[in-house]
């Protein structure tokens, strides 16, 4: 298509003067909150000035930075902290309060995937639309349909009405589009969580492909492991604010610490007993502290206990609980082992070591310190003191064992 | 055309036909619907109002009038009720994906506009069966069309826009719609009309003089035109005047509102 065409020459004309794609400068953007909501003009009329009162929740505040030309950007922060207004801003949808926005080059129009895909229409029409609102023309929509379908796998399934569809189906058609869109600036927000692994390799390598051809990519993610993968640099978000820039390695370190609390956040543990915890962390069996693990490493889980009254054969304990705070492995020195006398002011290192089994998720790491006997008085406990995160690809197990297998044919 | 232009004009198109495809995506007699639901609701009125209250004696082919002003009246009432809504229910889109926001109350309207071509195939089917023959003034009917788009359009963007804060709009307009439906000389004729109210009714609601235009162009050329009803050329600039006026407020608030509307959803 001519469309296309000079947009090319543009791209390679504008790469020598190094202009960054993407330059946010002070961008702020407040959503004003009334404090009652008036919304029918019965009450606008009798209440014309009450009102008046809002809320401002500033979702983003002095956000500054710079994405250079070919960059792969990740922007990660927890949920609330302004990432998708961030991407809203960017992307146009939402207009920003003060600062500037400024893109260098065509912008990816769309921050989702499969938007507006209509569950009563076929696999073919859906890509057609979507393709449209995208940003093609109805005939490229139409050349590169093919393409498209061949790229999500889906040719058996193209006259197959949407709601028949898997969901990671319906993300695979999806994505499949949004990659025939000719933008030189991509924004993209969470699309690798779903998606078998095949497909999910298959989006990677899409990724490195695009980063061959020079195109920018904004990446909103949680998934750490595709941050350090992907990005060359990216930043961390937290109420609005950049708290962090930098190279992935960075920004995981920080957004770890974010998620989960630091070591100083240790004192919620029952300060007037006679221990307390200190820091929480998981090493190599080289003594490298982790912040993340693959599957089928060894690991040690380690805490640090300072004791403020003696006590005697004390029982440590150090639990892991997932995501949906669930107790997935208890590691425990059992209560009738001795473990010795602990003087008042005294430090200890606790070490347990195990094969790495556990599957592919986040884990927070509570260490607790008790009493010996039946009853575990507790000594001090905190809670998701430290956190794992385990890579891998997963088998949708919330454990997974090394096993044998054997299929016996008659 | 600008691809910015091409853009807007190929996503307009899009989600008109979409919704055209998917409204009565399911049923047996699919598209039939668009023209079987003006038939019937044109059955029974026409019952009623010739069988019971004899309103259309002695009015020249007043089946066929009456169809074809419902057909119209349809039209109208569709774009605009439908409208309303059409920013709250597009929300998906409007927060996810960057647009030009005029999209979506011009597709709406522009979905009605298939479904009122394809129901001027059955007025045909009937302005034949009257026996009525092909003039020069049938020419006219686009343009009486388009001023009723205009104002249904302008109308949509408007309401649209406004019920994204103000959801009394919604009740309102039914109520509105209502009050047209009765102060257009749908039932009836404008010539029905006492003399004394009839320039006013005609010069303000600019679906009256639509309607008595296309009676006089399409169905009888005996009936009085909408500028012999108005009492003169200079009198149509009126409800001309009306038109673009809504339109303009449309397009106004519409552009005030759109940068905001994705946020305000």
């Amino acid at each position: 298509m001519t469309a296309t065409a000079p947009h090319q020459e543009e791209r390679h004309a504008s790469r020598p003067s190094a202009r960054p794609a993407v330059a946010v400068a002070h961008a702020a953007k407040t959503f004003r909150l009334p404090h009652q909501r008036y919304s029918t003009l019965k009450e606008r009329a009798l209440h014309p000035f009450a009102s008046r009162t809002f809320d401002e929740l500033h979702a983003l505040e002095d956000v500054s930075f710079e994405v250079a030309q070919g960059e792969f950007f990740g922007i990660v922060g927890r949920n609330g902290s302004g990432k998708s207004t961030l991407l809203k801003c960017l992307a146009g949808i939402y207009a920003i309060d003060a600062g500037s926005v400024e893109v260098e080059g065509r912008l990816s129009p769309f921050i989702e995937l499969g938007v507006g895909f209509n569950p009563e229409l076929t696999a073919r029409d859906n890509v057609i639309i979507n393709a449209i609102m995208l940003g093609l023309s109805r005939r490229q929509a139409r050349a590169r349909f093919d393409e498209i379908i061949a790229f999500a796998e889906l040719e058996e399934f193209v006259d197959l009405k949407l709601k028949n569809y898997s969901s990671g189906m319906g993300v695979r058609l999806g994505f499949a589009v949004a990659v025939q869109v000719d933008a030189e600036v991509l924004l993209v927000d969470e699309v690798l969580a779903v998606g078998d692994a095949s497909f999910q390799q298959k989006c990677f390598e899409q990724f490195d492909r695009m980063k061959a051809e020079g195109r920018t990519i904004l990446y909103v993610t949680h998934d750490m492991a595709s941050v350090e993968r992907f990005c060359d640099r990216g930043l961390v978000l937290e109420r609005g604010r950049v708290v962090d820039l930098g190279p992935p390695e960075q920004i995981t370190r920080t957004y770890s610490a974010l998620n989960f609390g630091q070591a100083g956040d240790a004192d919620a543990s029952g300060s007037g007993g006679p221990a307390r915890v200190l820091s929480a962390w998981c090493e190599s069996p080289e003594g490298e502290r982790l912040v993340a693990s693959r599957h089928g490493e060894r690991l040690t889980a380690c805490f640090e206990i300072e004791f403020t009254e003696p006590v005697d054969d004390p029982v440590f304990t150090i639990v892991f609980r997932n995501e949906v705070r669930h107790t997935i492995l208890v590691c425990s020195t059992d209560a009738r082992v001795a473990t010795g006398r602990f003087e008042a002011g005294r430090r200890a290192t606790v070490r347990f070591g195990f094969e790495n089994n556990l599957a592919a998720s986040r884990y927070t790491l509570t260490p607790s310190v008790g009493a010996p006997g039946r009853g575990h008085d507790c000594y001090a406990r905190a809670d998701d003191l430290a956190a794992l995160i385990v890579q891998g690809a997963g088998s949708g197990g919330v454990i997974e064992l090394p096993y044998t297998v054997e299929v016996e044919g008659r | 055309m600008t691809p910015d232009l091409r853009r807007f004009a190929n996503l307009t198109l899009t989600l008109a036909a979409t919704d055209f495809k998917l409204r009565f995506f399911g049923s047996v007699l699919g598209y039939l619907w668009t023209l079987v639901r003006p038939l019937m609701l044109f059955g029974v009125i026409y019952v009623v109002f010739t069988q019971v209250v004899k309103l259309g004696e002695g009015v020249e082919n007043y089946p066929v009038y009456l169809l074809t002003s419902i057909v119209l009246f349809t039209f109208f009432s569709e774009t605009t009720s439908r409208g309303v809504k059409a920013l709250v229910e597009r929300e998906n889109l409007l927060r996810k994906i960057r647009f030009p926001r005029l999209v979506i109350p011009l597709s709406v309207a522009l979905a009605a506009l298939f479904n009122l071509v394809a129901n001027f195939v059955a007025i045909f089917v009937f302005v034949f069966a009257a026996g009525i023959d092909p003039q020069v003034s049938w020419l006219e009917i686009p343009l009486l069309v388009g001023m009723l788009v205009v104002l249904a359009t302008g109308i949509s963007m408007l309401t649209s826009a406004l019920y994204v804060r103000y959801r009394d709009v919604e009740p309102i307009w039914e109520v509105a719609l209502q009050i047209l439906f009765y102060a257009s000389p749908i039932l009836y004729v404008i010539t029905l009309v006492p003399e004394k109210y009839r320039d006013e009714l005609i010069a303000l609601n600019p679906i009256a003089t639509v309607l008595t235009q296309m009676r006089h162009a399409l169905i009888d050329r005996d009936a009085p035109s909408a500028v012999d009803v108005l009492g003169g050329w200079p009198q149509l600039a009126i409800p001309v005047a009306i038109v673009a006026l809504v339109f303009a407020l449309g397009l106004w608030v519409f552009a005030r509102e759109a940068p905001r509307i994705a946020e305000n959803l």
